[in-house]
């Protein structure tokens, strides 16, 4: 509404007259301390041991960047992908009844569930270029196993439950009328679905590529086998992390450990603000 | 524009919704399809709509067949209960919605879209509100909108399904007149759906009686309050009470007695009495009326309600008392329809 109240600095609302918010609340923050704030904090306090100059250094390093640069990209990458072929996916699920449906709809959480490993070994298989994939594409001169390309296909695979997961039950909950009457007033099955039904599912579409974006970066077990972790090239973050815990060299990897917590913080904080804001617009 | 339905027939999985139905709108009539719940009207105004396709039969705007035409070639306007506006879209982009998505030199500048906006919003009355979002607004204004998005593609004919269903009484009662002034400036033909006879026969030109995908009867308030043709509407439009009765030598008996209704023109043999409960005269004594004692009484707002029991058979049937009628209170009470109608017994 528009009769927002005064904000007064910080209060704390009474949220109902059901008890238990103390607890409720002193609950959560000790969890949320416990599980999240305090190894990130450890991690935080011991990549600041290394001091700036040092800490910069790694930072800079051309095999840092690279990696940072192929992580976070084709984590973009496949989530983009994920957006339209998740929304399209909920739309056949939530629109359509065809034999197997269900089946369907029940396969599309598999990669919530299979281990990561077998998902890459299972990919890199079929990419490699004597897989069944890989053989029909290398004479296109298309290499997919090995190389940044494979990389998104893995994340493809790993993204995809959280875009239909998220965007589905919005879409189950778009009133047939708001179509019906888009009809009636002249708007063709296009104009139906970029004006009405699209701008409805915003929040949701972004709320799912958020969610595949955020595992996209931190995936580590599908990426490795199918990547071919050449340095500069097709090796992630997550990966150069744990070559650098190989070496004993722990400052080096929580460096980059916190540099990737630093990205995705303000990655995700600003899709967040976009969500409140389309929120709050649409109520 | 005039709208004629002929000869409709409507099935959805073999089930008939509609059976034969025909139906002649004037031009800049406002309509009311009045029934209970499956009686077919919203599938009617869907089809008119064209967000149904009938199983036979043809629908008629003007002299065009439209029966074949797709949604958005009709130029309807649609109002459902529920309002179906685009949350994310701003009053003003709502209303203008059916211009903008218009093609080629038929669609309005966007200068000439935000001011018919704002005109149609003043014509409902809800000026200044162009850049609320519907989740700001109450249940009543949205409404408004809805149906000032409508009438922006001036359509050809207004459909309102159950337009004020989801409102409650009060601004119910106070849209029905508004819906009703803004009927008589834009003249618009207009069909709208509702159970509520009140609203009905309060609203429109001509009221539409529907029961189980059948047009019962066709007429103005008055017709079909004073002369329903069909049991089904003499019991669906107001209070009406039944009896069983027997016409003989053009005479009514109710058991072995005479009441006093002679029905020369009815067909001798088991039959039906409507009357409506207010509009009987209690006499006193009795050769030639209905006599019964009283089984139950109730008050209802300015008058008591009374159920006699009469008849050798203890048939009840209701009639209203003034509140200080001694009659009330006495165990036999006799009266006389004052006005009736028999139907012949199925």
């Amino acid at each position: 509404m528009t009769t927002a109240p005064a904000k007064a600095g910080w209060r704390f609302r009474q949220p109902s007259v059901i008890p238990g918010f103390g607890l409720t609340l002193g609950f959560s923050l000790a969890y949320l301390t416990l599980i999240i704030l305090i190894p990130l904090s450890g991690l935080i306090w011991r990549s600041a041991a290394l001091g700036w100059a040092d800490f910069w250094a790694i930072a800079t390093d051309r095999r840092t960047i690279n990696a940072l640069e192929i992580s976070f990209g084709t984590a973009f990458i496949a989530a983009a992908v994920n957006v339209v072929f998740g929304t399209i996916v909920a739309w056949v699920l939530v629109r359509y009844n065809f034999p197997g449906r269900r089946i369907v709809d029940a396969m599309v959480d598999l990669p919530f569930a299979l281990p990561t490993a077998v998902a890459g070994i299972a990919l890199t298989t079929l990419y490699a270029p004597n897989g069944w994939v890989g053989s029909l594409l290398s004479p296109l001169g298309i290499k997919v196993a090995y190389t940044p390309l494979g990389i998104v296909i893995a994340l493809i695979f790993i993204g995809l439950p959280f875009v239909v997961r998220t965007v589905q039950p919005i879409m189950e909950e778009i009133d047939k009328e708001v179509e019906e009457v888009a009809a009636t007033l002249g708007a063709n099955r296009f104009q139906i679905i970029s004006r009405v039904l699209l701008p409805g599912l915003a929040p949701a579409i972004v709320t799912g590529f958020a969610l595949a974006f955020a595992r996209g970066v931190g995936e580590y077990g599908s990426v490795i086998f199918i990547a071919g972790n050449l340095p500069y090239k097709s090796e992630i973050a997550p990966l150069l992390i744990v070559i650098r815990l190989e070496e004993y060299n722990y400052e080096a990897a929580t460096a980059i450990a916190a540099i990737m917590l630093a990205l995705s913080f303000v990655m995700l904080l600003v899709i967040n603000l976009v969500q409140t804001w389309s929120r709050k617009r649409y109520g | 524009m005039e709208v004629r339905v002929a000869n409709v027939r409507k099935e959805f999985d073999r089930f008939p919704a509609l059976r034969d139905v025909s139906l002649d709108i004037k031009s800049g009539e406002l309509i009311a399809l009045l029934g209970p719940s499956g009686s077919g009207k919203t599938t009617l105004l869907r089809l008119i709509a064209g967000l149904e396709r009938p199983t036979r039969g043809n629908i008629f705007f003007g002299e065009e067949d439209a029966s074949h035409k797709s949604i958005q070639e009709r130029n309807v306007g649609f109002v459902f209960q529920h309002y179906a506006l685009f949350r994310h879209m701003t009053v003003a982009d709502n209303i203008g919605f059916g211009l903008k998505v218009r093609h080629g030199p038929t669609r309005p500048s966007a200068q000439e879209i935000r001011r018919r906006a704002s005109e149609l919003l003043d014509l409902v009355q809800l000026s200044g509100l162009e850049k609320r979002y519907p989740a700001q607004l109450s249940g009543g204004q949205r409404q408004r909108v809805a149906l000032a998005r409508a009438m922006a593609i001036e359509p050809r004919v207004l459909l309102l399904d159950e337009p004020f269903g989801a409102l409650d009484a009060q601004v119910r009662r106070e849209l029905r007149r508004w819906l009703r002034d803004i009927h008589d400036t834009t003249g618009h033909t207009t069909v709208f759906v509702t159970h509520d006879q009140e609203e009905a026969l309060e609203l429109a030109d001509r009221v539409v009686v529907m029961s189980q995908g059948r047009i019962e009867q066709v007429g103005t308030a008055d017709d079909i309050y004073d002369t329903p043709n069909s049991p089904f509407v003499y019991g669906f439009i107001g209070e009406s009470s039944s009896v069983p009765v027997k016409v003989e030598d053009g005479q009514v008996w109710i058991a072995d007695r005479p009441i006093g209704l002679s029905a020369p023109q009815a067909p001798e043999g088991q039959a039906t009495l409507f009357f409506r409960p207010h509009d009987v005269e209690l006499v006193d004594g009795c050769s030639g009326c209905i006599a019964g004692t009283v089984a139950a009484s109730r008050r209802v707002a300015g008058t008591r309600r009374v159920e006699l029991e009469i008849g050798g058979e203890r048939q009840r049937v209701e009639i209203e008392l003034p509140v200080d009628h001694p009659a009330a209170q006495k165990s036999r009470v006799a009266f006389r329809p004052r006005r009736w109608k028999l139907f012949p017994a199925a």
